[in-house]
């Protein structure tokens, strides 16, 4: 049964027992409010969640574990064969899949021409068909088939049964408010941890491929390594020293044209601008902050560094051999970030306590003094978060790089040449069709790790900053 | 007396009479530094404005020439002797004429129009027809396939100019820049200008980038956005389906319902580092667990959809909370007191007096989503699969497709300078769906908000 419509039986079901437990609870009570503990409505729910949440359970779990238990069953029979046991499992599936969209029978089916036939279906296959593919793409279709019909069974009688259990035991007295309110608390717990299974997830993924991969290449050569030059025909060095220097050149521009300009844009804002002012001026600022980063890279390819060339290029000083460069990226990057900086700094000023201000002024301080020697001092943990923040944003940024810094690896110090950074190197070796097995595109997960790692420092450590700041004048 | 001894000793200098109304040298210094200060700050904010104008131009002078494409009206007399020798008129006999055969038709109506426009050129009718697009040929098949009796007669077609052509029209490409040019020579310009003089060639608005489908790198007159645009709607889709409940379900427990204890500090910390984790990382996750794990199809919408939810997740928690927390705890305890449980107050009275904010975070979150690009290239969204459109509704979620952004990507990184106009005209699309998602945000703070 395709599991559409197992989905909608379950739905069925779960609205007859809706309507049952209503009317058992109603009944039991002649029909009167007062002698029952919950609204009627209560009653249906109690059995409608009865029903759904375990079924749906059981639905869920089965259908994402059995591909891999009849991976397991039917490797066995692949294990004598040449060829990387992964491979030939895809080629078993593809085969059981095939021979569903042919409507031929896998006991009678010729092997002669079957790969043409199965392409003219539209399943492409590597290679042809050997006997033991056939064979065990027969025993995957005959045990999925079963492993279908089982699942279908399953799912029903776990509907029905608790679908009647809950009915059985819907009387006027039963406290039917309070246990929908349970399950309905258990669905909110469920749903606020899918941050904590998204940051589990997360790490597992690193860690497994970043340990696969690390199995394949020494650790020591990934971290001191100074040289990246990946070919996927092995022999590839995978060092991550100019990957970590080109982020970090980037990130430095990006913050030199950033932090200036959202810290005074910032006091500009808080301190000196008319409300009018205020009122248009930040949410315009804001605006470069909604831009999405692949409009930044697109207009760092094609404008900033063309327009970078043509004072820079060999036309005019010399110094650039081509649009994409460490310059063109950070610069582009800063522009991103301005907002970024302004608008949390912002807040930050804003915090400072107005007596603060009111007690430089009345000493005779300047506006400017009070501002330089009152105001960001104080506020300067907060603005130091917000730099922090800005930073592990700028070591994060991937399309500005993947489009604006260019693509060769390079430990220099001239911020016109081209870099790369490690996100950009994180697209380009894992976009595309990637064999999992080698290192080459095993280092991209080694290298999100990093990246993770390094962010998540600068988060912890930012928010952490922000927080204490603010508790200090609360 | 103990008069002090004036003795030699000078007087201290007096000081200089002074009037308050003149400044002395000292404040004008420190009102100098105040003026320059101020100016600073008023540079620096003038500049981030610069920059955002600067941005803005930029698309729209580079972008705008994309909504417009250069058509060659071409009358060409689709011979029997060529489609139809038999005379049959069965669609499955002229459907076997490949648009290999359409070419000779194309050119020899190509020469006849040159002719008619009075101009002398030495080129060969072969080479004549690199003024037109590659697909020229298959876009006359396309409709003579769908109507065979149009065969025997001489119709008028609209066919796509080639892209050089349309960027000699658009300004983009000149003589000088042909020179080294192996699909164009500046001889076809001097046919073009005098077919343009007739009125045979001109820009006219081009529906097809906005509907139509990505091509073929030789082919960047063809390329367009509405494929693109079918596979973000089911990504977002996906993530409304998805980050709208779970989003609200787990602010409302953490904001309504949760102790104070370790625990929930644990999700909330969790919650603050996940809005910064780079996105990358989240195309990393979705790889490694929907497609190398769960063995979800690549390049589905429907992963792209699950990838981006979770990195929406904490934008909608974050904006959620902050909009059930504005619900003034009066409201709470008026329920309590009536004798609601904690449930029925949520979701009967708190809870719908939040869902302005609630609706405003999420829009915002969407939008975010919709401009998002790393995280779907690695799960194989990129731009060059979008060439098909879904076969049907349900298809959509799970047919290879690209979205709006990585489609950009994939023109911003093909060679051909025509592709360019393409991306900055793509990226006009994008911006000005985020535009009205954005108006949309804040006429619903604006309509429904409520202060307290």
């Amino acid at each position: 049964m395709p599991l559409g419509w197992l989905f909608l039986i379950v739905l069925l079901i779960a609205a007859l027992g809706y309507a049952a437990g209503r009317r058992r609870a109603l009944a039991g009570a002649g029909g009167s409010l007062r002698a029952m503990h919950s609204l009627p409505t209560a009653y249906g729910w109690n059995v409608a969640m009865a029903v759904l949440i375990p079924s749906l359970l059981v639905l869920a779990v089965w259908s994402l574990a059995s591909p891999f238990v009849l991976d397991r069953t039917v490797a066995p029979m692949m294990a004598g064969q040449d060829g990387e046991i992964g491979l030939l499992m895809s080629d078993v599936r593809r085969v059981a899949e095939g021979l569903d969209l042919l409507g031929e029978d896998p006991a009678s089916v010729s092997l002669e021409g079957l790969r043409e036939r199965l392409a003219g279906a539209g399943v492409a296959l590597g290679q042809d068909v050997s006997a033991a593919t056939l064979a065990a793409a027969a025993r995957y279709k005959e045990l999925g088939a079963r492993s279908a019909l089982l699942q279908s069974v399953l799912v029903l009688a776990v509907a029905l049964g608790m679908g009647a259990w809950a009915v059985r035991r819907t009387t006027p007295a039963l406290r039917a408010r309070n246990e929908v309110e349970w399950g309905i608390q258990g669905l909110l717990i469920a749903a606020a941890l899918v941050a904590i299974a998204t940051t589990i997830g997360i790490v597992l993924a690193l860690i497994f491929n970043t340990i696969k991969f690390f199995q394949l290449y020494p650790a020591s050569a990934f971290f001191f390594g100074t040289t990246w030059s990946p070919s996927f025909g092995g022999g590839s060095s995978l060092g991550i020293l100019p990957l970590v220097w080109g982020t970090l050149y980037i990130s430095l521009i990006a913050l030199l044209v950033a932090v200036p300009l959202g810290l005074f844009s910032a006091v500009y804002l808080s301190e000196y601008a008319s409300p009018r002012v205020r009122a248009w001026a930040k949410p315009m600022l804001e605006v470069l902050a909604g831009i999405p980063s692949i409009v930044y890279g697109l207009f760092a390819l094609l404008t900033v560094g063309p327009a970078l060339l043509a004072v820079f290029g060999s036309g005019g000083l010399g110094w650039m051999q081509g649009g994409t460069a460490v310059i063109t990226a950070g610069l582009v990057m800063g522009i991103m970030l301005i907002p970024f900086v302004s608008s949390l700094s912002d807040d930050i000023i804003n915090a400072v306590p107005q007596a603060m201000r009111d007690g430089s002024l009345g000493l005779g301080a300047t506006q400017s003094e009070t501002i330089r020697q009152v105001v960001l001092p104080a506020a300067l943990p907060g603005i130091a978060g917000a730099i922090l923040l800005a930073a592990s944003r700028s070591i994060g940024e991937t399309m500005i790089v993947v489009l604006g810094a260019g693509a060769a690896a390079r430990l220099s110090l001239n911020p016109f040449d081209a870099m790369t950074t490690i996100t950009a190197k994180i697209v380009s070796q894992l976009t595309g069709d990637q064999d999992f097995t080698s290192p080459e595109a095993l280092v991209a997960f080694a290298l999100g790790m990093t990246l993770f790692v390094v962010t998540l420092g600068l988060n912890i450590l930012a928010l952490w900053i922000v927080r204490r700041y603010r508790e200090q004048y609360e | 007396m103990t008069d002090i001894p004036l003795g030699d000793a000078a007087p201290a200098a007096p000081r200089p009479a002074r009037s308050i109304l003149e400044t002395d040298a000292r404040t004008r210094a420190r009102n100098r530094a105040e003026t320059r200060f101020r100016a600073y700050g008023l540079a620096a904010l003038l500049v981030g404005l610069f920059f955002l104008v600067f941005l803005m131009s930029s698309i729209l002078w580079n972008g705008l020439g994309a909504f417009t494409q250069t058509r060659f009206a071409l009358d060409v007399e689709l011979l029997e002797s060529e489609l139809d020798p038999e005379g049959t008129r069965d669609p499955a006999v002229i459907a076997k004429t490949s648009t290999f055969g359409y070419g000779d038709l194309i050119e020899a109506a190509l020469a006849k129009a040159v002719a008619a426009s009075g101009i002398q050129t030495d080129l060969e009718p072969g080479d004549l027809a690199d003024i037109l697009s590659s697909g020229a040929a298959a876009q006359i098949r396309d409709r003579v396939t769908a109507d065979p009796s149009l065969v025997g007669q001489t119709v008028s077609f609209d066919l796509l100019a080639s892209s050089r052509v349309d960027g000699y029209i658009k300004g983009r490409v000149t003589r000088e820049s042909l020179a080294d040019d192996k699909n164009l020579s500046p001889a076809h310009l001097d046919i073009v200008d005098a077919l343009v003089a007739d009125g045979t060639i001109a820009r006219s608005f081009n529906m097809a980038f906005i509907t139509g489908a990505d091509a073929s790198e030789k082919r960047p007159e063809e390329a367009g956005m509405g494929v693109a645009m079918v596979g973000s709607l089911y990504v977002m889709l996906t993530v409304l389906a998805l980050a709208l409940p779970i989003g609200v379900a787990a602010s409302i427990y953490l904001e309504e319902f949760a102790p104070k204890n370790r625990f929930t500090d644990f999700i909330e910390v969790n919650i603050a580092n996940l809005a910064a984790v780079p996105s990358i990382v989240y195309g990393i996750l979705g790889l490694a667990v929907f497609i190398q794990f769960a063995e979800l199809p690549q390049s589905a919408p429907l992963v792209g959809g699950l990838v981006l939810t979770l990195l929406t997740l904490p934008t909608i928690i974050i904006a959620t909370r902050a909009a059930l927390k504005a619900v003034p705890p009066s409201i709470r305890d008026a329920a309590l007191g009536v004798g609601a449980s904690r449930m029925q107050a949520v979701f009967h009275h708190v809870l719908p007096l939040a869902v302005p904010g609630i609706m405003t975070g999420t829009i915002i979150g969407m939008a975010h989503a919709l401009g998002e690009t790393a995280p779907l290239l690695l799960i194989g969204m990129v731009g060059f699969v979008a060439s098909n459109y879904p076969d049907g509704a349900l298809h959509g979620f799970v047919s290879p497709n690209s979205a709006m952004p990585a489609q950009v990507y994939e023109w911003a990184k093909r060679a051909d300078p025509a592709f360019y106009e393409r991306a900055w005209g793509g990226i006009i699309v994008l911006l000005v769906f985020l535009l009205l998602m954005n108006l949309v945000a804040v006429l619903v703070r604006r309509r429904f908000e409520r202060r307290w």
